[in-house]
Protein backbone atom coordinates (compact mmCIF):
# COMPACT_ATOMS: atom_id res chain seq x y z
CA UNK A 1 0.00 0.00 0.00
CA UNK A 2 1.22 3.49 -0.75
CA UNK A 3 -0.23 7.00 -0.74
CA UNK A 4 -0.40 9.50 -3.56
CA UNK A 5 -1.29 13.13 -2.89
CA UNK A 6 -2.45 15.70 -5.43
CA UNK A 7 -2.13 19.38 -4.48
CA UNK A 8 -1.86 22.79 -6.13
CA UNK A 9 -0.02 25.96 -5.19
CA UNK A 10 -2.90 28.37 -4.67
CA UNK A 11 -5.03 26.24 -2.35
CA UNK A 12 -5.06 27.19 1.38
CA UNK A 13 -6.21 23.70 2.35
CA UNK A 14 -3.25 22.21 0.47
CA UNK A 15 -1.06 24.63 2.45
CA UNK A 16 -2.43 23.10 5.65
CA UNK A 17 -2.02 19.46 4.65
CA UNK A 18 1.27 19.64 2.74
CA UNK A 19 3.58 20.11 5.79
CA UNK A 20 1.96 17.05 7.42
CA UNK A 21 2.54 14.92 4.31
CA UNK A 22 6.08 16.30 3.90
CA UNK A 23 6.92 15.43 7.51
CA UNK A 24 5.62 11.87 7.10
CA UNK A 25 7.73 11.51 3.99
CA UNK A 26 10.74 12.72 5.94
CA UNK A 27 10.10 9.86 8.34
CA UNK A 28 10.27 7.43 5.42
CA UNK A 29 6.55 6.96 4.69
CA UNK A 30 5.66 5.84 1.15
CA UNK A 31 3.91 9.03 0.06
CA UNK A 32 4.22 10.47 -3.40
CA UNK A 33 3.24 14.16 -3.52
CA UNK A 34 2.39 15.72 -6.88
CA UNK A 35 1.47 19.30 -7.69
CA UNK A 36 -0.91 20.34 -10.47
CA UNK A 37 0.85 23.74 -10.63
CA UNK A 38 3.85 24.83 -12.68
CA UNK A 39 7.49 24.41 -11.57
CA UNK A 40 8.05 27.97 -10.31
CA UNK A 41 4.80 28.12 -8.39
CA UNK A 42 5.44 24.71 -6.85
CA UNK A 43 8.95 25.71 -5.81
CA UNK A 44 7.65 28.94 -4.27
CA UNK A 45 4.98 27.07 -2.32
CA UNK A 46 7.57 24.60 -0.96
CA UNK A 47 9.74 27.51 0.19
CA UNK A 48 6.82 29.34 1.73
CA UNK A 49 5.84 26.24 3.74
CA UNK A 50 9.45 25.24 4.56
CA UNK A 51 8.99 21.80 3.03
CA UNK A 52 11.92 19.39 3.00
CA UNK A 53 10.97 18.20 -0.49
CA UNK A 54 9.59 20.15 -3.36
CA UNK A 55 6.50 18.25 -4.64
CA UNK A 56 6.84 16.47 -7.98
CA UNK A 57 5.11 18.05 -10.93
CA UNK A 58 2.09 16.25 -12.36
CA UNK A 59 3.26 16.93 -15.90
CA UNK A 60 0.42 17.36 -18.41
CA UNK A 61 -1.87 16.59 -15.46
CA UNK A 62 -1.61 12.93 -16.38
CA UNK A 63 -2.26 11.54 -12.89
CA UNK A 64 -4.82 14.24 -12.12
CA UNK A 65 -6.69 13.25 -15.26
CA UNK A 66 -6.44 9.57 -14.33
CA UNK A 67 -7.83 10.00 -10.80
CA UNK A 68 -10.06 12.90 -11.84
CA UNK A 69 -10.70 14.44 -8.38
CA UNK A 70 -13.24 17.20 -7.85
CA UNK A 71 -11.04 18.86 -5.23
CA UNK A 72 -7.48 19.04 -3.91
CA UNK A 73 -5.80 18.09 -1.72
CA UNK A 74 -6.67 14.53 -2.67
CA UNK A 75 -5.04 11.62 -0.91
CA UNK A 76 -5.30 8.32 -2.82
CA UNK A 77 -4.58 4.96 -1.24
CA UNK A 78 -3.00 2.70 -3.84
CA UNK A 79 -2.90 -1.04 -3.67
CA UNK A 80 -0.61 -2.45 -6.32
CA UNK A 81 -1.12 0.65 -8.45
CA UNK A 82 -4.93 0.54 -8.25
CA UNK A 83 -7.01 2.93 -6.23
CA UNK A 84 -8.25 1.35 -2.99
CA UNK A 85 -9.65 4.49 -1.33
CA UNK A 86 -9.38 8.28 -1.40
CA UNK A 87 -10.03 11.44 0.61
CA UNK A 88 -10.77 14.74 -1.12
CA UNK A 89 -10.27 17.86 0.98
CA UNK A 90 -9.31 17.86 4.64
CA UNK A 91 -11.02 15.21 6.80
CA UNK A 92 -8.85 14.31 9.77
CA UNK A 93 -10.51 11.03 10.64
CA UNK A 94 -10.45 9.76 7.07
CA UNK A 95 -6.89 10.95 6.46
CA UNK A 96 -5.80 9.12 9.61
CA UNK A 97 -7.60 5.99 8.44
CA UNK A 98 -5.92 5.97 5.02
CA UNK A 99 -2.53 6.68 6.59
CA UNK A 100 -2.99 3.79 9.01
CA UNK A 101 -3.89 1.39 6.19
CA UNK A 102 -0.83 2.53 4.26
CA UNK A 103 1.38 2.11 7.34
CA UNK A 104 2.37 5.76 7.16
CA UNK A 105 1.01 7.57 10.23
CA UNK A 106 0.32 11.30 9.86
CA UNK A 107 0.71 13.97 12.56
CA UNK A 108 -2.66 15.66 12.18
CA UNK A 109 -2.81 17.51 15.52
CA UNK A 110 -3.72 21.17 15.13
CA UNK A 111 -5.56 20.70 11.84
CA UNK A 112 -9.31 21.37 11.69
CA UNK A 113 -11.58 18.34 11.72
CA UNK A 114 -12.99 19.06 8.30
CA UNK A 115 -12.41 21.57 5.56
CA UNK A 116 -13.48 21.30 1.94
CA UNK A 117 -10.66 21.47 -0.57
CA UNK A 118 -10.25 23.73 -3.59
CA UNK A 119 -11.40 22.82 -7.08
CA UNK A 120 -8.93 20.55 -8.85
CA UNK A 121 -7.20 22.23 -11.77
CA UNK A 122 -8.82 19.56 -13.96
CA UNK A 123 -12.17 21.20 -13.16
CA UNK A 124 -11.10 24.47 -14.81
CA UNK A 125 -13.29 24.52 -17.96
CA UNK A 126 -10.38 25.34 -20.27
CA UNK A 127 -8.15 22.66 -18.75
CA UNK A 128 -11.00 20.12 -18.70
CA UNK A 129 -11.65 20.71 -22.40
CA UNK A 130 -7.94 20.27 -23.17
CA UNK A 131 -7.81 17.03 -21.23
CA UNK A 132 -10.99 15.73 -22.89
CA UNK A 133 -9.48 16.47 -26.30
CA UNK A 134 -6.28 14.68 -25.37
CA UNK A 135 -8.20 11.67 -24.12
CA UNK A 136 -10.31 11.67 -27.30
CA UNK A 137 -7.17 11.50 -29.42
CA UNK A 138 -5.64 8.75 -27.27
CA UNK A 139 -8.75 6.59 -27.44
CA UNK A 140 -9.26 7.03 -31.19
CA UNK A 141 -12.39 9.14 -30.80
CA UNK A 142 -10.58 11.86 -32.73
CA UNK A 143 -8.81 10.61 -35.83
CA UNK A 144 -8.89 13.62 -38.14
CA UNK A 145 -5.55 15.03 -39.19
CA UNK A 146 -4.35 17.89 -36.97
CA UNK A 147 -3.31 21.06 -38.77
CA UNK A 148 -0.94 23.44 -37.03
CA UNK A 149 -1.61 27.10 -37.71
CA UNK A 150 1.44 29.33 -37.62
CA UNK A 151 1.98 31.57 -34.61
CA UNK A 152 1.79 34.63 -36.82
CA UNK A 153 -1.23 33.41 -38.74
CA UNK A 154 -4.63 34.88 -37.99
CA UNK A 155 -6.71 31.70 -37.55
CA UNK A 156 -9.71 33.23 -39.29
CA UNK A 157 -7.65 34.22 -42.32
CA UNK A 158 -5.95 30.80 -42.26
CA UNK A 159 -9.29 29.03 -42.63
CA UNK A 160 -10.09 31.14 -45.69
CA UNK A 161 -6.60 30.51 -47.11
CA UNK A 162 -6.96 26.75 -46.77
CA UNK A 163 -10.20 26.78 -48.77
CA UNK A 164 -12.52 25.56 -46.02
CA UNK A 165 -14.87 28.55 -46.08
CA UNK A 166 -18.17 29.22 -47.83
CA UNK A 167 -17.16 32.88 -48.04
CA UNK A 168 -17.95 33.83 -44.45
CA UNK A 169 -15.67 33.57 -41.42
CA UNK A 170 -15.48 30.17 -39.72
CA UNK A 171 -15.04 29.19 -36.10
CA UNK A 172 -11.63 27.45 -35.82
CA UNK A 173 -12.34 23.72 -35.25
CA UNK A 174 -10.01 23.11 -32.32
CA UNK A 175 -10.00 19.57 -30.86
CA UNK A 176 -11.63 20.95 -27.71
CA UNK A 177 -14.58 22.42 -29.60
CA UNK A 178 -14.99 19.29 -31.71
CA UNK A 179 -15.08 17.06 -28.60
CA UNK A 180 -17.72 19.35 -27.15
CA UNK A 181 -19.78 18.85 -30.33
CA UNK A 182 -19.28 15.07 -30.25
CA UNK A 183 -20.63 15.00 -26.70
CA UNK A 184 -24.02 16.09 -28.10
CA UNK A 185 -24.68 12.69 -29.69
CA UNK A 186 -24.54 9.16 -28.33
CA UNK A 187 -23.16 7.94 -31.65
CA UNK A 188 -19.54 6.82 -31.93
CA UNK A 189 -17.33 9.51 -33.42
CA UNK A 190 -16.12 7.12 -36.08
CA UNK A 191 -19.59 5.96 -37.20
CA UNK A 192 -20.06 6.64 -40.89
CA UNK A 193 -22.97 9.01 -41.50
CA UNK A 194 -22.79 8.97 -45.29
CA UNK A 195 -20.58 9.05 -48.36
CA UNK A 196 -20.92 12.63 -49.56
CA UNK A 197 -20.99 13.53 -53.27
CA UNK A 198 -19.41 14.56 -55.53
CA UNK A 199 -16.29 12.60 -54.50
CA UNK A 200 -17.98 10.28 -52.00
CA UNK A 201 -16.02 11.67 -49.07
CA UNK A 202 -16.56 9.59 -45.95
CA UNK A 203 -18.53 11.74 -43.51
CA UNK A 204 -17.91 10.22 -40.11
CA UNK A 205 -19.65 11.71 -37.10
CA UNK A 206 -16.28 13.33 -36.32
CA UNK A 207 -15.97 14.97 -39.75
CA UNK A 208 -19.51 16.32 -39.52
CA UNK A 209 -18.69 17.65 -36.03
CA UNK A 210 -15.63 19.50 -37.35
CA UNK A 211 -17.74 21.22 -39.99
CA UNK A 212 -20.48 21.89 -37.43
CA UNK A 213 -17.97 23.71 -35.25
CA UNK A 214 -16.79 25.79 -38.21
CA UNK A 215 -20.40 26.68 -39.08
CA UNK A 216 -20.97 27.89 -35.53
CA UNK A 217 -23.49 25.20 -34.54
CA UNK A 218 -24.51 25.11 -30.89
CA UNK A 219 -23.89 21.46 -29.89
CA UNK A 220 -27.60 20.93 -29.18
CA UNK A 221 -28.39 21.02 -32.92
CA UNK A 222 -25.77 18.41 -33.82
CA UNK A 223 -28.19 15.41 -33.96
CA UNK A 224 -30.43 17.40 -36.33
CA UNK A 225 -27.44 18.09 -38.56
CA UNK A 226 -26.42 14.42 -38.56
CA UNK A 227 -29.93 13.41 -39.65
CA UNK A 228 -29.81 16.08 -42.38
CA UNK A 229 -26.47 14.81 -43.73
CA UNK A 230 -27.81 11.26 -43.72
CA UNK A 231 -30.94 12.34 -45.61
CA UNK A 232 -29.08 14.52 -48.13
CA UNK A 233 -26.85 11.60 -49.11
CA UNK A 234 -29.71 9.17 -49.74
CA UNK A 235 -29.39 8.26 -53.46
CA UNK A 236 -33.04 9.29 -54.01
CA UNK A 237 -32.07 12.87 -53.15
CA UNK A 238 -29.55 12.92 -56.06
CA UNK A 239 -27.11 15.22 -54.28
CA UNK A 240 -24.42 14.68 -56.92
CA UNK A 241 -26.71 16.14 -59.57
CA UNK A 242 -27.89 18.87 -57.23
CA UNK A 243 -24.34 19.97 -56.47
CA UNK A 244 -23.29 19.99 -60.11
CA UNK A 245 -26.39 21.45 -61.76
CA UNK A 246 -26.50 24.88 -63.42
CA UNK A 247 -29.89 25.42 -61.66
CA UNK A 248 -29.77 27.54 -58.47
CA UNK A 249 -31.24 24.89 -56.15
CA UNK A 250 -29.54 23.56 -53.07
CA UNK A 251 -30.52 21.39 -50.12
CA UNK A 252 -33.30 22.84 -47.95
CA UNK A 253 -33.69 21.37 -44.45
CA UNK A 254 -37.20 21.46 -42.94
CA UNK A 255 -37.20 20.56 -39.24
CA UNK A 256 -40.47 19.29 -37.77
CA UNK A 257 -41.02 18.30 -34.16
CA UNK A 258 -40.49 19.17 -30.52
CA UNK A 259 -36.69 19.18 -30.64
CA UNK A 260 -36.63 22.27 -32.85
CA UNK A 261 -37.92 24.48 -30.05
CA UNK A 262 -35.73 22.81 -27.42
CA UNK A 263 -32.57 23.58 -29.38
CA UNK A 264 -33.66 27.18 -29.92
CA UNK A 265 -34.93 27.13 -33.49
CA UNK A 266 -37.30 29.93 -34.39
CA UNK A 267 -40.44 28.92 -36.27
CA UNK A 268 -42.24 32.25 -35.82
CA UNK A 269 -41.42 35.75 -37.12
CA UNK A 270 -38.53 35.66 -39.62
CA UNK A 271 -38.51 31.84 -39.51
CA UNK A 272 -36.92 31.72 -42.97
CA UNK A 273 -34.69 34.71 -42.39
CA UNK A 274 -31.80 35.91 -40.28
CA UNK A 275 -31.27 36.14 -36.55
CA UNK A 276 -31.48 32.54 -35.38
CA UNK A 277 -28.26 30.67 -34.77
CA UNK A 278 -29.74 27.16 -34.56
CA UNK A 279 -31.44 27.12 -37.96
CA UNK A 280 -28.83 29.12 -39.84
CA UNK A 281 -25.92 27.00 -38.65
CA UNK A 282 -27.61 23.68 -39.46
CA UNK A 283 -28.13 24.79 -43.06
CA UNK A 284 -24.63 26.22 -43.21
CA UNK A 285 -22.96 23.15 -41.71
CA UNK A 286 -24.67 20.87 -44.22
CA UNK A 287 -23.26 22.95 -47.08
CA UNK A 288 -19.81 22.94 -45.44
CA UNK A 289 -19.95 19.13 -45.27
CA UNK A 290 -20.76 19.08 -49.00
CA UNK A 291 -17.86 21.43 -49.68
CA UNK A 292 -15.19 19.98 -47.41
CA UNK A 293 -16.07 16.30 -47.11
CA UNK A 294 -17.83 15.88 -50.46
CA UNK A 295 -15.55 18.22 -52.37
CA UNK A 296 -18.26 20.27 -54.11
CA UNK A 297 -16.95 23.78 -54.67
CA UNK A 298 -18.66 26.68 -56.46
CA UNK A 299 -17.25 27.33 -59.89
CA UNK A 300 -15.66 23.90 -60.00
CA UNK A 301 -17.87 20.91 -59.25
CA UNK A 302 -20.81 23.24 -58.51
CA UNK A 303 -21.77 24.72 -61.89
CA UNK A 304 -24.69 26.90 -60.77
CA UNK A 305 -25.34 29.76 -63.17
CA UNK A 306 -26.49 32.07 -60.41
CA UNK A 307 -26.80 30.12 -57.20
CA UNK A 308 -28.85 31.87 -54.52
CA UNK A 309 -28.35 33.03 -50.92
CA UNK A 310 -29.88 29.78 -49.61
CA UNK A 311 -26.80 27.92 -50.81
CA UNK A 312 -25.04 29.42 -47.81
CA UNK A 313 -27.74 28.07 -45.53
CA UNK A 314 -31.32 26.94 -46.08
CA UNK A 315 -33.12 25.59 -43.05
CA UNK A 316 -36.28 26.41 -41.15
CA UNK A 317 -38.35 24.89 -38.37
CA UNK A 318 -42.07 24.24 -38.64
CA UNK A 319 -44.52 26.04 -36.37
CA UNK A 320 -46.63 23.12 -35.21
CA UNK A 321 -48.57 24.46 -32.21
CA UNK A 322 -51.26 26.09 -34.38
CA UNK A 323 -50.61 24.38 -37.70
CA UNK A 324 -53.61 23.15 -39.70
CA UNK A 325 -51.87 19.75 -39.98
CA UNK A 326 -49.13 17.60 -38.43
CA UNK A 327 -45.54 18.36 -39.38
CA UNK A 328 -44.08 17.57 -42.79
CA UNK A 329 -41.79 14.88 -41.38
CA UNK A 330 -44.67 13.35 -39.42
CA UNK A 331 -46.76 13.26 -42.60
CA UNK A 332 -43.88 11.38 -44.17
CA UNK A 333 -43.63 8.69 -41.51
CA UNK A 334 -41.75 10.08 -38.50
CA UNK A 335 -43.64 9.25 -35.25
CA UNK A 336 -45.49 12.27 -33.78
CA UNK A 337 -43.40 12.43 -30.61
CA UNK A 338 -40.14 12.44 -32.57
CA UNK A 339 -38.46 15.18 -34.54
CA UNK A 340 -37.69 14.71 -38.21
CA UNK A 341 -35.87 16.49 -41.00
CA UNK A 342 -37.03 16.62 -44.59
CA UNK A 343 -34.50 17.44 -47.29
CA UNK A 344 -35.80 19.11 -50.43
CA UNK A 345 -33.83 20.30 -53.45
CA UNK A 346 -35.04 23.88 -53.49
CA UNK A 347 -34.37 27.30 -54.95
CA UNK A 348 -34.74 30.56 -53.00
CA UNK A 349 -38.15 31.15 -51.42
CA UNK A 350 -40.49 33.89 -52.56
CA UNK A 351 -43.69 35.31 -51.22
CA UNK A 352 -47.29 34.92 -52.33
CA UNK A 353 -49.28 37.89 -51.07
CA UNK A 354 -53.03 37.52 -50.64
CA UNK A 355 -54.58 39.85 -48.10
CA UNK A 356 -58.17 39.53 -49.27
CA UNK A 357 -58.92 35.80 -49.30
CA UNK A 358 -61.19 34.78 -46.43
CA UNK A 359 -62.33 31.35 -47.56
CA UNK A 360 -60.22 28.26 -48.20
CA UNK A 361 -61.40 28.20 -51.82
CA UNK A 362 -60.28 31.77 -52.45
CA UNK A 363 -56.98 31.18 -50.71
CA UNK A 364 -56.15 27.94 -52.54
CA UNK A 365 -57.00 29.49 -55.89
CA UNK A 366 -54.61 32.30 -55.12
CA UNK A 367 -51.80 30.09 -53.86
CA UNK A 368 -52.18 27.76 -56.84
CA UNK A 369 -51.64 30.73 -59.14
CA UNK A 370 -48.37 31.46 -57.38
CA UNK A 371 -47.31 27.83 -57.51
CA UNK A 372 -47.84 27.69 -61.26
CA UNK A 373 -44.83 29.95 -61.75
CA UNK A 374 -42.32 27.61 -60.12
CA UNK A 375 -39.60 27.30 -62.76
CA UNK A 376 -41.84 28.70 -65.47
CA UNK A 377 -45.60 28.57 -65.89
CA UNK A 378 -45.16 26.68 -69.15
CA UNK A 379 -43.02 23.96 -67.56
CA UNK A 380 -45.27 21.19 -66.28
CA UNK A 381 -44.77 18.01 -64.21
CA UNK A 382 -41.05 18.75 -63.85
CA UNK A 383 -40.80 20.55 -60.51
CA UNK A 384 -42.10 19.97 -56.99
CA UNK A 385 -42.62 22.81 -54.52
CA UNK A 386 -42.66 23.47 -50.80
CA UNK A 387 -45.48 25.81 -49.80
CA UNK A 388 -44.92 27.36 -46.37
CA UNK A 389 -48.24 28.64 -45.09
CA UNK A 390 -47.98 31.70 -42.90
CA UNK A 391 -50.12 31.47 -39.72
CA UNK A 392 -52.67 33.99 -40.99
CA UNK A 393 -53.20 31.96 -44.16
CA UNK A 394 -53.00 28.73 -42.16
CA UNK A 395 -55.79 29.92 -39.85
CA UNK A 396 -58.22 30.18 -42.77
CA UNK A 397 -57.57 26.53 -43.65
CA UNK A 398 -57.55 25.34 -40.03
CA UNK A 399 -60.83 27.02 -39.18
CA UNK A 400 -62.41 25.54 -42.30
CA UNK A 401 -61.19 22.09 -41.23
CA UNK A 402 -59.21 21.53 -44.42
CA UNK A 403 -56.51 18.94 -43.81
CA UNK A 404 -53.31 18.45 -45.76
CA UNK A 405 -54.86 16.10 -48.33
CA UNK A 406 -57.75 18.43 -49.00
CA UNK A 407 -55.47 21.44 -49.49
CA UNK A 408 -53.04 19.56 -51.72
CA UNK A 409 -55.88 18.26 -53.88
CA UNK A 410 -57.32 21.76 -54.23
CA UNK A 411 -53.92 23.25 -55.13
CA UNK A 412 -53.26 20.42 -57.59
CA UNK A 413 -56.53 20.98 -59.41
CA UNK A 414 -56.36 24.76 -59.39
CA UNK A 415 -52.81 24.85 -60.76
CA UNK A 416 -53.87 23.06 -63.93
CA UNK A 417 -54.02 25.12 -67.12
CA UNK A 418 -55.35 24.57 -70.68
CA UNK A 419 -52.76 22.97 -72.95
CA UNK A 420 -53.31 25.65 -75.58
CA UNK A 421 -51.95 28.31 -73.21
CA UNK A 422 -48.85 26.27 -72.51
CA UNK A 423 -47.75 25.15 -75.96
CA UNK A 424 -44.43 26.32 -77.36
CA UNK A 425 -44.76 29.57 -79.24
CA UNK A 426 -48.15 30.61 -77.77
CA UNK A 427 -48.18 34.32 -76.97
CA UNK A 428 -44.76 34.73 -78.54
CA UNK A 429 -43.06 32.67 -75.82
CA UNK A 430 -40.79 29.92 -77.13
CA UNK A 431 -40.75 27.92 -73.88
CA UNK A 432 -43.56 25.44 -73.37
CA UNK A 433 -45.06 22.05 -74.12
CA UNK A 434 -44.04 20.32 -77.32
CA UNK A 435 -46.76 20.63 -79.93
CA UNK A 436 -47.01 16.87 -80.41
CA UNK A 437 -48.28 16.51 -76.84
CA UNK A 438 -51.07 19.03 -77.35
CA UNK A 439 -53.94 17.30 -79.10
CA UNK A 440 -56.75 19.20 -77.36
CA UNK A 441 -55.97 22.88 -76.56
CA UNK A 442 -58.69 22.89 -73.89
CA UNK A 443 -57.36 19.85 -72.05
CA UNK A 444 -56.15 20.81 -68.57
CA UNK A 445 -52.49 20.05 -67.89
CA UNK A 446 -51.47 19.76 -64.24
CA UNK A 447 -48.55 21.81 -62.95
CA UNK A 448 -47.47 19.04 -60.59
CA UNK A 449 -47.08 15.34 -61.21
CA UNK A 450 -49.38 14.52 -58.27
CA UNK A 451 -51.02 16.34 -55.32
CA UNK A 452 -48.38 14.78 -53.00
CA UNK A 453 -45.67 16.59 -54.93
CA UNK A 454 -46.81 19.83 -53.28
CA UNK A 455 -45.15 19.72 -49.86
CA UNK A 456 -47.00 21.73 -47.23
CA UNK A 457 -45.40 23.28 -44.16
CA UNK A 458 -46.44 25.91 -41.61
CA UNK A 459 -44.14 28.63 -40.25
CA UNK A 460 -43.90 32.37 -39.75
CA UNK A 461 -44.96 35.26 -37.58
CA UNK A 462 -48.40 36.00 -36.19
CA UNK A 463 -49.13 38.89 -38.53
CA UNK A 464 -48.98 38.97 -42.32
CA UNK A 465 -51.33 37.40 -44.87
CA UNK A 466 -48.44 35.84 -46.73
CA UNK A 467 -47.19 32.41 -47.64
CA UNK A 468 -43.83 31.40 -49.07
CA UNK A 469 -42.93 29.08 -51.94
CA UNK A 470 -39.71 27.19 -52.45
CA UNK A 471 -39.56 25.99 -56.05
CA UNK A 472 -37.92 22.62 -56.56
CA UNK A 473 -35.28 21.25 -58.86
CA UNK A 474 -35.90 18.45 -61.38
CA UNK A 475 -38.20 16.25 -59.35
CA UNK A 476 -39.23 12.67 -58.86
CA UNK A 477 -37.44 9.57 -60.08
CA UNK A 478 -35.61 11.39 -62.85
CA UNK A 479 -34.29 13.99 -60.41
CA UNK A 480 -34.41 14.61 -56.70
CA UNK A 481 -37.03 13.17 -54.36
CA UNK A 482 -37.61 14.65 -50.88
CA UNK A 483 -36.03 12.50 -48.16
CA UNK A 484 -37.18 12.44 -44.53
CA UNK A 485 -35.29 11.08 -41.54
CA UNK A 486 -36.03 10.90 -37.83
CA UNK A 487 -33.49 12.69 -35.65
CA UNK A 488 -33.89 10.05 -32.89
CA UNK A 489 -31.17 7.64 -34.14
CA UNK A 490 -28.68 10.52 -34.07
CA UNK A 491 -29.37 11.81 -30.56
CA UNK B 1 -3.25 26.88 -32.65
CA UNK B 2 -4.11 23.35 -33.70
CA UNK B 3 -7.27 22.61 -35.65
CA UNK B 4 -8.80 19.47 -37.09
CA UNK B 5 -8.94 18.93 -40.83
CA UNK B 6 -12.56 19.33 -42.02
CA UNK B 7 -11.93 17.68 -45.40
CA UNK B 8 -11.93 14.07 -46.52
CA UNK B 9 -8.11 14.26 -46.33
CA UNK B 10 -7.59 13.06 -49.87
CA UNK B 11 -6.90 15.08 -52.95
CA UNK B 12 -9.40 14.05 -55.64
CA UNK B 13 -8.05 10.74 -56.87
CA UNK B 14 -6.41 11.50 -60.17
CA UNK B 15 -7.72 9.00 -62.70
CA UNK B 16 -5.38 7.84 -65.44
CA UNK B 17 -6.82 8.34 -68.92
CA UNK B 18 -7.89 5.17 -70.69
CA UNK B 19 -5.67 3.87 -73.46
CA UNK B 20 -6.15 5.89 -76.69
CA UNK B 21 -7.97 3.64 -79.11
CA UNK B 22 -8.50 6.01 -82.02
CA UNK B 23 -5.99 6.05 -84.84
CA UNK B 24 -5.93 8.71 -87.56
CA UNK B 25 -7.52 7.62 -90.82
CA UNK B 26 -8.94 4.36 -89.43
CA UNK B 27 -12.73 3.96 -89.12
CA UNK B 28 -13.89 3.53 -85.54
CA UNK B 29 -17.02 2.80 -83.52
CA UNK B 30 -17.97 5.96 -81.65
CA UNK B 31 -20.69 6.21 -79.00
CA UNK B 32 -22.89 9.27 -78.80
CA UNK B 33 -24.16 9.49 -75.23
CA UNK B 34 -27.24 11.67 -74.94
CA UNK B 35 -27.45 13.04 -71.39
CA UNK B 36 -31.17 13.82 -71.94
CA UNK B 37 -31.20 17.59 -71.89
CA UNK B 38 -33.78 19.19 -74.20
CA UNK B 39 -32.61 19.45 -77.80
CA UNK B 40 -29.40 17.55 -77.15
CA UNK B 41 -30.63 15.08 -79.78
CA UNK B 42 -30.55 17.81 -82.46
CA UNK B 43 -26.84 18.30 -81.86
CA UNK B 44 -26.16 14.56 -81.70
CA UNK B 45 -28.09 13.89 -84.94
CA UNK B 46 -25.78 16.30 -86.70
CA UNK B 47 -22.69 14.71 -85.18
CA UNK B 48 -23.92 11.28 -86.23
CA UNK B 49 -24.32 12.49 -89.81
CA UNK B 50 -20.82 13.97 -89.88
CA UNK B 51 -19.21 10.91 -88.33
CA UNK B 52 -21.04 8.51 -90.65
CA UNK B 53 -19.93 10.53 -93.70
CA UNK B 54 -16.36 9.95 -92.54
CA UNK B 55 -16.86 6.19 -92.37
CA UNK B 56 -17.28 5.79 -88.64
CA UNK B 57 -19.86 3.53 -87.03
CA UNK B 58 -22.05 5.37 -84.53
CA UNK B 59 -23.65 3.81 -81.46
CA UNK B 60 -26.46 5.98 -80.05
CA UNK B 61 -26.87 5.66 -76.29
CA UNK B 62 -28.62 7.72 -73.63
CA UNK B 63 -28.57 8.22 -69.88
CA UNK B 64 -31.96 7.70 -68.18
CA UNK B 65 -31.77 11.25 -66.78
CA UNK B 66 -29.27 14.10 -66.88
CA UNK B 67 -29.50 14.52 -63.10
CA UNK B 68 -27.71 11.27 -62.28
CA UNK B 69 -24.56 9.50 -63.45
CA UNK B 70 -24.80 7.01 -66.33
CA UNK B 71 -25.55 3.49 -65.05
CA UNK B 72 -22.56 1.17 -64.76
CA UNK B 73 -23.82 -1.31 -67.39
CA UNK B 74 -24.24 1.50 -69.92
CA UNK B 75 -20.70 2.69 -69.24
CA UNK B 76 -19.28 -0.80 -69.64
CA UNK B 77 -21.26 -1.38 -72.85
CA UNK B 78 -19.72 1.78 -74.32
CA UNK B 79 -16.26 0.77 -73.11
CA UNK B 80 -16.63 -2.73 -74.61
CA UNK B 81 -18.05 -1.75 -77.98
CA UNK B 82 -16.55 1.63 -78.82
CA UNK B 83 -13.20 3.26 -79.38
CA UNK B 84 -14.45 6.68 -78.27
CA UNK B 85 -17.47 8.39 -76.75
CA UNK B 86 -18.94 11.87 -77.16
CA UNK B 87 -21.18 12.90 -74.26
CA UNK B 88 -23.62 15.68 -75.00
CA UNK B 89 -25.29 18.09 -74.73
CA UNK B 90 -25.08 19.99 -71.47
CA UNK B 91 -25.90 23.67 -70.95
Amino acid sequence: MELLALVKHDCPVCDQVLPVLDAARQRGAAIRILSQSGPEETEAQAQRLNLAHVPELDRDLKLSARFDPDAVPTLVLLDGGSEADRVEGLDRARLAELARRAGAPLELDGLPERRPGCASLTRDPVVAARLAARAARETGRLRARELELGELEDPFEALFDRGFSDGLPLVPPTPERVVDMLDATSRDAQDLVAAVPPYDGQATVEKVAINAVMAGCPPAVFPILLAAVDAACDPAFALLGLVSTTHPSGPLVVVSGPLSERVGMNSAGNALGQGNRATLTVGRALQLVVRNVGGGRPGQEDRAAHGQPGKLSSCFAERLEDSPWPGLAQDRGVPPEETGVTLVAAEAPRVIVDQLARTPWELCASLAGGLEWVGHRRLRLAFDAVLVLGPEHGRILREAGWDRDRVRQELFERSRAPAGELVRGAGGIAEGLEERFVTDPAAPVPKFAAPERILLAHAGGDAGLFSMVYGGWVAGEIGSEPVTRSVAPWQ
Amino acid sequence: MRILDPTREAAPGGRPLAERRLAAGRPATIALLDIRKPRGDVFLDELERLLSERGHTVLRTAKPTFTKPAPADLRSEIADRCEAVIEALAD
